[in-house]
C-alpha cells in the first residue's frame, strides 16, 4: 500500500474579458495616468479579439483540453493568426465564458451587494447563465435583484469611487466600493478580489463536473492565486478558498490561502497531497482564479507588432487530491525539490536545487522523468514581448543540467527538449502557467499508459514583493499508479488476517503432529 | 535595463567613480545584453529610467564572456555558470558586448 495521495483530476476555465483588458489592466490602467493621450491607448481598441476569435485560439482550446499538445505542436508557430476549427467553448476540463456572463458570474460571487448590473443587461445575461447548466437556480436568481439599475444609476455609482463594467465599451454595470476610506476595500480592489474569486469559483464547479466528486465530499480548499482580501486592519487577513467554496457548494469544506507568487500552485499542491496523506483530510482541492491586472500585460508590445493583444482572458484552476484508489497518478511527497534560502539565485543553482537534486536523493536519473512541467506560458505572448520561450528555456536548462551530471550526451540535447518538454499553452496571469497547467493532461498521459512519472515545478520571484531579495521554487513528481494501495489490487487487511490465521493454523497442527 | 537597477548602477558610479566599477550582466540573449550595456555606457535607450540621457562610460561584460570567465574560479565557474553556458548563444552575445564597447570607444 503506497499511501500516497493521487490526482484525481483537474479544471481550467478561461473568461474572455476584453472590456476589463482597456478598464482594468495594470499596464492600461497605468499608461491612462502617465500618458492619457498616447497612441497606445487609441490604437489598443482596434486590436481586441472577439469571443469567437478567443475561443478559436489554439493555446486557448489547449488549456481546456480539446487540444493536446502534440495537436498543439503541430501547428505552425505563431498562433495568433492560425485559428483553429474548434468553435466550441466547452472543454474535457472547462470553458471559456465570454465577458457579458462572467459579469453574471461575478455578481453570483458577491455576497454584499457590491455589484450592479442594469437591468436588461442581466435579465439577457440571467437567461444565458441557466442555458449554460453549470449555476443552480438559485444561483442564477440572484441576478434577478437588478431591476431598478439603469445606465444612470451605474453612471452615479462610478462618480462615487466606484468601477464601471463595461461590454462592447457599453458600461452595463458596476462595482461600488465597500469602504467610505480604507482603500484595501476600494472598488477597485473588490473587483480583483470578486474576478478572482469569480474565476475560482467557475473552476471548481467544472471540477466536480469533471471529476464527479460529491461537493460535500470535499474536506479542504486551498486557495493560490495571487491576490489578497482583507481591511486596513489585517490586509491580506484571507481566506478566499473558503469564500469560493461557499458559492462552488463545498459545505462541508474548510480552507485557506497559501501564496507564493508563482509558485504558490506548487506549494498549495504540496501542502495538499501531505495533509491527504497524513490522512488529515481525504479530499483537497487547490484552486485559483484569475488576475484582471495582467490582463493585457505586454499590450504595448503586442500592439507595436501588429498583434491582436492575446491577453484577454483571466484563467483558473481547480486540482482535486485524493486518498489513493490505487487508479489515479500518485503525488510523490518523497521526491521534492525545493529552492532554500541558502540555494542561491543563479539559474543553475535554481534548477539544480528543484531538478537534479531531488532526482539524486531518490535514485534517479533526470531521463527517468518523462515529462517536466516548468512555467508553461504562451510563447505567443512571450516572444513578441521579448521575453523568449519561456518554457523552452526551462528544458534547455533541465537538459544542459543532463550534460553536466553525464546523464545524456551533448548531442542529445536537442532531443532531449522534445521528448521530455512541452509547448507552452498557458495564459500569462502569473501563478496559472507555473506547472499546474500540466496536471489535467499528466493524469490523461498516466492512465492511458504514454507516460510514467513527470515533474511539476513552480517557480516565484518573491522580491516583487520588497520584503526579500529571494526567489522561490518547489516541485514534485508525479507517477502513475502502480495500484498497491488499499483501494487497488493490493493485499487488503482482511487478506493480511486471513493469511496470518491460516499460518497460524498450520502451526498449531504441526504442534499437534509433533 | 530594470528602472531599479538603473539607478543602483548610477548610485554605485557617484559612490566609486567609472574607474572602480565594471557591470556585469546575466542576459539570456544577445540583445538584452547589449541593451543594459547601452544603458550603463551610453544612456538608457528607452528614455524611461535616471540613465535617460545620462552616459557613465562604464565597461559592461556578460558573464559568459571569455574576458569575465578567465577572472573566475574555474570550480565555481562549474557550479554557478557553466549550465547556463551551454543554453545561452555565447557568440551572439559575445558578438552584441563588442558592438556596444566599440560603440562607447568611438564615442
Amino acid at each position: 500500500m503506497s499511501d500516497y495521495a493521487v490526482l484525481r483530476g483537474a479544471s481550467y476555465t478561461l473568461a474572455h474579458t476584453p472590456d476589463m483588458v482597456i478598464h482594468d489592466g495594470a499596464t492600461q490602467v497605468t499608461e491612462r495616468v502617465v500618458n492619457p493621450d498616447g497612441e497606445y491607448l487609441k490604437e489598443l481598441p482596434k486590436h481586441i479579439r472577439s469571443f469567437e476569435d478567443a475561443v478559436r485560439y489554439a493555446p486557448n482550446q489547449a488549456y481546456i483540453g480539446n487540444l493536446n499538445n502534440e495537436e498543439l505542436k503541430a501547428i505552425e508557430f505563431p498562433w495568433y493568426d492560425k485559428p483553429t476549427d474548434i468553435t466550441e467553448r466547452t472543454g474535457k476540463y472547462g470553458e471559456i465564458m465570454p465577458e457579458d456572463e462572467y459579469y453574471g458570474l461575478m455578481q453570483i460571487c458577491d455576497t454584499f451587494d457590491l455589484v450592479e448590473l442594469e437591468a436588461s443587461f442581466a435579465a439577457d445575461v440571467k437567461a444565458k447563465l441557466a442555458a449554460n447548466g453549470m449555476f443552480t437556480d438559485e444561483q442564477v436568481a440572484v441576478l434577478d435583484k437588478n431591476a431598478n439599475f439603469t445606465e444612470e444609476s451605474l453612471a452615479e455609482v462610478v462618480a462615487d469611487g466606484g468601477c464601471g463594467l463595461y461590454f462592447n465599451d457599453k458600461l452595463v454595470g458596476a462595482i461600488k466600493k465597500a469602504h467610505d476610506v480604507d482603500v484595501n476595500l476600494s472598488a477597485h480592489v473588490m473587483l480583483e478580489n470578486i474576478a478572482s474569486k469569480a474565476t475560482s469559483v467557475l473552476s471548481l464547479l467544472h471540477l466536480v463536473r469533471v471529476t464527479g466528486i460529491d461537493p460535500a465530499e470535499v474536506d479542504y480548499v486551498i486557495d493560490c492565486a495571487e491576490e489578497a482580501c482583507g481591511d486596513m486592519n489585517q490586509r491580506g487577513g484571507g481566506n478566499f478558498a473558503k469564500a469560493a467554496a461557499e458559492i462552488a457548494g463545498f459545505t462541508n469544506a474548510t480552507g485557506s490561502d497559501t501564496r507564493g507568487f508563482c509558485a504558490g500552485p506548487a506549494h498549495a499542491l504540496l501542502n495538499a497531497a501531505s495533509l491527504v496523506k497524513a490522512g488529515t483530510f481525504k479530499n483537497v482541492v487547490v484552486t485559483a482564479g484569475g488576475c484582471t491586472a495582467k490582463l493585457g500585460m505586454n499590450g504595448k508590445s503586442h500592439v507595436e507588432k501588429g498583434l491582436p493583444i492575446l491577453e484577454d482572458c483571466l484563467a483558473g484552476f481547480s486540482v482535486l487530491i485524493s486518498e489513493d484508489n490505487g487508479t489515479d497518478p500518485v503525488i510523490r511527497t518523497d521526491i521534492v525539490g525545493r529552492h532554500t534560502v541558502g540555494t542561491g539565485s543563479s539559474p543553475q543553482a535554481v534548477i539544480s536545487s528543484l531538478v537534479t537534486d531531488p532526482l539524486d536523493a531518490a535514485g534517479l536519473s533526470i531521463t527517468d522523468v518523462d515529462k517536466y512541467a516548468p512555467e508553461m506560458q504562451n510563447p505567443d505572448i512571450t516572444k513578441p514581448a521579448g521575453a523568449g520561450d519561456v518554457p523552452e528555456a526551462n528544458f534547455k536548462m533541465i537538459a544542459a543540467l543532463g550534460v553536466k551530471k553525464g546523464a545524456i550526451e551533448k548531442k542529445e540535447l536537442a532531443s532531449f527538449i522534445v521528448e521530455h518538454g512541452m509547448k507552452g499553452w498557458a495564459p500569462t496571469q502569473g501563478h496559472i502557467p507555473s506547472g499546474v497547467p500540466f496536471m489535467g493532461p499528466c493524469r490523461d498521459l498516466m492512465l492511458d499508459g504514454s507516460i510514467k512519472r513527470a515533474m511539476i515545478i513552480g517557480k516565484g520571484s518573491l522580491f516583487l514583493g520588497r520584503m526579500t531579495n529571494l526567489f522561490d521554487g518547489v516541485s514534485f513528481v508525479i507517477e502513475a499508479n502502480n495500484g498497491q494501495s488499499a483501494g487497488g489490487s493490493g493485499v487488503s487487511e482482511e487478506e493480511v488476517k486471513g493469511l496470518i490465521a491460516n499460518a497460524l493454523k498450520d502451526f498449531a497442527a504441526g504442534l499437534l503432529a509433533e | 535595463m530594470d528602472l531599479e537597477n538603473q539607478k543602483r548602477v548610477k548610485e554605485f558610479y557617484d559612490q566609486y567613480g567609472a574607474d572602480q566599477i565594471v557591470v556585469l550582466v546575466g542576459a539570456a540573449e544577445g540583445e538584452a545584453g547589449g541593451l543594459a550595456a547601452e544603458t550603463v555606457a551610453l544612456g538608457d535607450p528607452t528614455f524611461a529610467g535616471c540613465l535617460a540621457g545620462v552616459s557613465l562610460k562604464l565597461p559592461c561584460y556578460h558573464i559568459c564572456e571569455p574576458e569575465i570567465k578567465e577572472e573566475i574560479d574555474e570550480g565555481v565557474y562549474d557550479e554557478q555558470i557553466s549550465m547556463m553556458e551551454m543554453v545561452l548563444d555565447v557568440d551572439d552575445i559575445c558578438e552584441e558586448m563588442n558592438a556596444i564597447r566599440e560603440q562607447v570607444a568611438e564615442a
